[in-house]
C-alpha cells in the first residue's frame, strides 16, 4: 500500500486541500466580514438601522445556507466554468466553497459583533467617534476574540465541504478518499484520507483557539 | 498716602463691578439649557414618556445632581445632553446653540466637548489603559506620540501613571471608573456627564470617585452632571439638583435649600432612604425611654445648627425630651439637619416647647 506513488498523491491531496480551504476562507472573508458587519450594524438595534439593506441580506444569506453544498456544487458549475474557465479540480472546487462560506462566514461575524458591549459602543459615540471608527476601531477589535473563535468554525466546515466536493471530482484529500474507498474499494486508503483531513481540523482547531486565548485581553 | 488709599478703594469698586457684571454674563449663558424636552419610546406595549416638558438650567462651572428613583428618565434625560438619545420635542442648548441645529457631523465635534462615564464604565476591554485614554484623543487626529504623552498626563491627573500599560480586566472598580475619567477629560471637555458612576463601587471608591471629580471640577471649570440614584452621592458634591420623578423634574434647587425644605413626596422620600454612611452608627444607638408622646421633627438652618438648643430647652422647661434620631451633615459646605423629638406623654408644655425651638430659627414639622 505504502507505495512512493500513494505517498506522493496523499501529499498532493494534502496540498490540495490546504490550498482550497485557505484560498476559500480567505476569499469567504473578504466578503462575508464586510456582510457579516452590515447585518449587524443595519439591524433594528444596530448604529445604523436600514431595513432594506438588512432584508435583503438576511434573505440572501438564508436561501444559500438553505441549499446543500453538494446541490450547490452542481448547480454553480455553469458560473464556475464562466470564473476559472473548467467545472473540475481545486481551483474550480474554490467557486462553489466560497459562495457557501460567505453567508456562513457573515451570519457568524454578525453574531460577534452583536456580541459587543452596547455601552463601550455607546461611549465611542459620546466621544464623537463616527460610525467607520466605530465599527474598526471598537467593533471589530472588541468581538476579535469571537471572531478569530468563529473563523476556526469556519475553517473546519469549509475543509469538510471541499472533502466533500472530491465527490464531483474536486481534487484534494476528499477526492482521493472517494476515488480509492468508493470507486475502487480500497478501504485502507480511504482510511489514512480520513485520519489525515481528522489531523487537519485538529490542527487549524488548535492553533486558532491558541491565537484566539492569546489575543484576548479580558484575563 | 490718601490719594493712594483712595485710588485703591476705587479700583476695589471697580473690581466688584466687573466680577458682577461678569456674573450676570454667565447667567445669561447657561452651559446647558433643556427646554420643554420630550421623549417617548414607542414600544410593544405601547408609548413610553421617558421624558415629559423638562425643562432645566445649569450653570458653567457648577455640580448639577439630577436624581431620582429607577426608571425616572434619568439616563434619558442625559442622554439627550449630547444627542445620543434624540429628544422627541424641545430643545437641548449648549452654550447657546440648539444642538437639533447642528449636521451630524457638527454634532461629533459637539460631543468631543461633553465627555461621559457611566456606570460601567465602558472601556475598550481588549485595549490598554494607555490606548483606552488616547481613543478619543485619535478621533481629534492627533498622532500617536502625541497622544500617549497627552494620555500619560490625564493618567497623572487621575493618579493611575503605574496602570498605563494594564488591561482595564486588571484593574478594580475605582480604577477602572478612574481611567474612565481620564478618557473622557482627554478631548478637554467643558462638561462631563455621570450616569450613575459610583453605583457599581463601594462607599469607600465611591467617596475618592466624588473627590477626584470635585477636583476636577476646581481646577479644570468643568461644569460637572451628576445622575445618581442615591443621596448621599448629591449630598456630598453636588450644588444644585433636580428631583426627578416619571419623566418630570419636580423639584429643583440648591442641595442645601432641598435638604432642609424637600417640598415634593420624592425629595423626602429621597432625604429619608438617605441614611448618610457618614452619622448612620450615631443613630442606631439611641434607644425610645418615652413611649407615646407626640413627636416633632426639628430642622436646623444654617444659623442654628451648632447651638445647644436642645440642651437649653431642656434647662428652661425642666422637662425631658427624647431624641428619636439626630442627623446633621454637612450639606454643600454648610451644616444642615434634623432631629426627630418625642416630647413626655402628658406633657403641658408642648405648646410652649414649640414655641422656644420656632423663636430659636428652627423648623417644626409632623412626624407621621
Ligand atoms: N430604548 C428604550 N426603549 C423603550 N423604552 C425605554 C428606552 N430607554 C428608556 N426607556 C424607558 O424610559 C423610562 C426612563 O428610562 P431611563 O433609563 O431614563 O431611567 P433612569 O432614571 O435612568 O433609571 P435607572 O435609575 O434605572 O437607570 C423607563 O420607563 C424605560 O423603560
Ligand atoms: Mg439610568
Amino acid at each position: 500500500m505504502w507505495s512512493q506513488e500513494i505517498i506522493d498523491m496523499l501529499i498532493k491531496g494534502i496540498g490540495e486541500t490546504l490550498y482550497m480551504t485557505i484560498a476559500s476562507t480567505v476569499l469567504g472573508y473578504i466578503f462575508g466580514l464586510p456582510m457579516g458587519v452590515l447585518l449587524a450594524v443595519t439591524d433594528k438595534d444596530g448604529l445604523s438601522p436600514n431595513a432594506l439593506v438588512y432584508k435583503v441580506l438576511d434573505v440572501v444569506a438564508n436561501i444559500v445556507r438553505s441549499i446543500p453544498f453538494l446541490i450547490l456544487l452542481i448547480l454553480l458549475i455553469p458560473f464556475t466554468r464562466a470564473v476559472v474557465g473548467k467545472s473540475y479540480g481545486s481551483t474550480a472546487t474554490i467557486v462553489p466553497l466560497v459562495i457557501a462560506a460567505i453567508p456562513f462566514i457573515a451570519r457568524m461575524v454578525e453574531s460577534s459583533v452583536k456580541e459587543v458591549d452596547a455601552g463601550v459602543i455607546e461611549a465611542a459615540r459620546s466621544m464623537g467617534a463616527s460610525n467607520i471608527r466605530i465599527i474598526v476601531k471598537v467593533m471589530l477589535v472588541e468581538a476579535r476574540t469571537s471572531l478569530i473563535t468563529g473563523a476556526t468554525i469556519a475553517i473546519g466546515t469549509i475543509l469538510g465541504y471541499s472533502a466533500m466536493s472530491g465527490a464531483v471530482g474536486g481534487g484534494g484529500l476528499g477526492d482521493i478518499a472517494v476515488r480509492y474507498g468508493y470507486h475502487r474499494y480500497q478501504t485502507d486508503i480511504m482510511f489514512v484520507t480520513v485520519i489525515l483531513l481528522i489531523i487537519l481540523v485538529q490542527l487549524f482547531q488548535t492553533i486558532g483557539m491558541y491565537i484566539a486565548s492569546r489575543l484576548d485581553k479580558r484575563k | 498716602m490718601s490719594e493712594k488709599l483712595d485710588w485703591q478703594s476705587a479700583s476695589v469698586v471697580q473690581y466688584v463691578h466687573e466680577f458682577e457684571r461678569r456674573s450676570r454674563k454667565a447667567e445669561d449663558m447657561s452651559e446647558i439649557v433643556v427646554e420643554n424636552l420630550c421623549k417617548s419610546y414607542l414600544s410593544k406595549d405601547g408609548k413610553v414618556e421617558a421624558l415629559k416638558n423638562v425643562n432645566l438650567s445649569i450653570e458653567a462651572g457648577d455640580i448639577f445632581g439630577i436624581i431620582g428613583m429607577s426608571g425616572a428618565g434619568k439616563s434619558t434625560l442625559v442622554r439627550c445632553m449630547n444627542f445620543l438619545e434624540v429628544p422627541t420635542q424641545g430643545r437641548v442648548l449648549i452654550k447657546g446653540k440648539s444642538l437639533s441645529d447642528y449636521t451630524e457631523k457638527e454634532l461629533r465635534k459637539q460631543r468631543e466637548e461633553i465627555g461621559m462615564i457611566f456606570q460601567h464604565f465602558n472601556l475598550l476591554m481588549q485595549k490598554s489603559v494607555l490606548e483606552n485614554v488616547c481613543f478619543p484623543l485619535y478621533i481629534q487626529g492627533k498622532k500617536k506620540k502625541e497622544a500617549h504623552a497627552r494620555a500619560m498626563e490625564l493618567l497623572e491627573i487621575v493618579g493611575l501613571t503605574d496602570k498605563a500599560a494594564a488591561y482595564p480586566a486588571q484593574l478594580s472598580g475605582g480604577q477602572k471608573q478612574r481611567v474612565a475619567i481620564a478618557r473622557a477629560l482627554a478631548s478637554d471637555p467643558k462638561i462631563l456627564l455621570c450616569d450613575e458612576a459610583t453605583s457599581a463601587l463601594d462607599p469607600q471608591t465611591t467617596y475618592s470617585i466624588l473627590e477626584l471629580l470635585k477636583d476636577i471640577n476646581t481646577r479644570f471649570g468643568i461644569t460637572i452632571v451628576i445622575i445618581t440614584h442615591q443621596m448621599s452621592v448629591v449630598r456630598e458634591i453636588c450644588r444644585r439638583v433636580a428631583i426627578m420623578n416619571e419623566g418630570e423634574v419636580v423639584e429643583e434647587g440648591l442641595v442645601s435649600d432641598i435638604f432642609s425644605h424637600p417640598k415634593s413626596e420624592v425629595a423626602k422620600e429621597l432625604i429619608r432612604k438617605d441614611t448618610g454612611a457618614d452619622v448612620e452608627d450615631g443613630q442606631r444607638a439611641v434607644q425610645p425611654v418615652i413611649k407615646s408622646g407626640e413627636k416633632i421633627r426639628i430642622v436646623f438652618t444654617a444659623n442654628s445648627a451648632f447651638e445647644p438648643v436642645i440642651a437649653n430647652l431642656i434647662l428652661t422647661f425642666h422637662e425631658p425630651v427624647n431624641i428619636l434620631k439626630a442627623d446633621t451633615k454637612n450639606v454643600g459646605g454648610v451644616a444642615k439637619g434634623e432631629m426627630i423629638l418625642q416630647f413626655m406623654k402628658d406633657s403641658t408644655q408642648v405648646d410652649a416647647m414649640k414655641a422656644h425651638l420656632k423663636e430659636r430659627g428652627l423648623e417644626i414639622g409632623e412626624v407621621e
